[in-house]
């Protein structure tokens, strides 16, 4: 399936690249439902990857490229269960969002994402497991998870290990705090900004180079560039789990999502 | 530095021309939220603009709780 158009991914195959754009209301929270349509997409690459040499993530969305977890859905889910089920509910998802972000992750291909506005959490997370990112001027990055108990659980800290400083990945992680495109750039995060609105035209613009290459050589050179940090990815989804199952943690979801007043309850 | 009565009034100029609010609609006490209509995401984006108007970095932790413009402008004072 080269094409599909879904409720909240649509992907395609335009010069070369695949697309894949999120477009669920209002930020793209990453929920039950948008997991399938990922899992979806991760079933289709093999046929996808037969005709192009290039992938892009972006959004649809104004607000943003992507709000991260539903938390919303992870707090409501879990209300009436008992603890162990719920443990059990989020490890099943977090195992299955890892296969498909180690998915796009391992591609032979160069993958970009194309991002704007609110790239937050698990945004922020699928965002990392791409090649090449190329923000627009307003992007705004953040890795909230610890202001409510948890940590990044969608393999954000193991790639941002990989990718960045360990002193940065301590300020990102430890403050989160949320910084915008010229800091992103500065620490390497980001490798292009674009104008405001224009990510996706510069992103398949770089698609377009990249396509030029020879896909074998791009392929071997990605592999010997960017290991997969399975074993730390696995030791992620352990300690969300058992940071989850502290009580502190409900409490934090439980005024997130309550919260009623105009910003959001980030302590 | 600029004193902080130019930064106020670059914070309200701004703040009117990306809402398109009358600027004389804006006053320094007046909650943004309230006055420009706008929900957390859209004051992500004002925070976002702002920063690059005054090339400056404000974690957003500094503005839990601040709705109005001074305090906004005295946050931002105090990172020129």
């Amino acid at each position: 399936m080269t094409e599909h158009k879904g409720e909240m991914l649509s992907w395609q195959i335009v010069n070369g690249a695949i697309e894949l754009g999120l477009h669920r209301e209002p930020c793209n929270e990453i929920g039950s439902a948008m997991l399938e349509e990922l899992e979806q997409f991760a079933g289709a690459l093999p046929e996808l990857m037969k005709g192009a040499h290039a992938l892009i993530l972006h959004s649809a969305r104004p607000a943003g490229f992507c709000a991260g977890a539903d938390l919303r859905e992870l707090y409501q889910r879990a209300r009436g269960m008992e603890k162990a089920e719920a443990l059990r509910g989020v490890r099943d998802f977090l195992e299955r969002i890892h296969h498909v972000m180690n998915a796009i992750d391992a591609l032979p291909l160069t993958t970009i994402a194309a991002v704007h506005g609110v790239t937050f959490g698990g945004g922020f997370e699928l965002a990392l497991v791409c090649d090449i990112i190329i923000a627009d001027r307003m992007t705004r990055f953040c890795f909230p998870e610890l202001r409510l108990g948890l940590i990044p659980g969608f393999g954000g800290i193991p790639r941002l290990k990989r990718d960045l400083g360990n002193a940065v990945v301590r300020d990102l992680l430890l403050t989160g705090r949320g910084f915008n495109v010229m800091k992103a750039q500065q620490i390497g995060l980001v490798s292009q900004i674009a104008a405001e609105g224009e990510a996706l035209r510069v992103a398949r613009a770089t698609a377009s180079q990249v396509g030029k290459f020879d896909r074998a050589t791009t392929a071997a050179a990605k592999k010997f560039v960017k290991p997969i940090p399975y074993e730390e990815l696995k030791q992620e989804i352990d300690i969300f789990c058992d940071l989850y199952a502290q009580p502190a943690v409900e409490e934090g979801l439980r005024r997130f999502v309550e919260n009623e007043g105009p910003q959001p309850y980030l302590p | 530095m600029p004193a902080l009565d130019q930064t106020l009034d670059e914070v309200l100029n701004l703040a009117a021309a990306h809402f398109k609010v009358p600027r004389e609609k804006l006053a320094p006490d007046d909650d943004f939220f309230k006055t420009l209509g706008i929900d957390s995401l859209q004051a992500l984006d004002l925070l976002t603009r702002l920063e690059h108007h005054f090339r400056i970095e404000l974690p957003d932790y500094e503005l839990q709780g601040v709705s109005d413009f001074r305090t906004l402008a005295e946050r931002i004072q105090s990172r020129l």
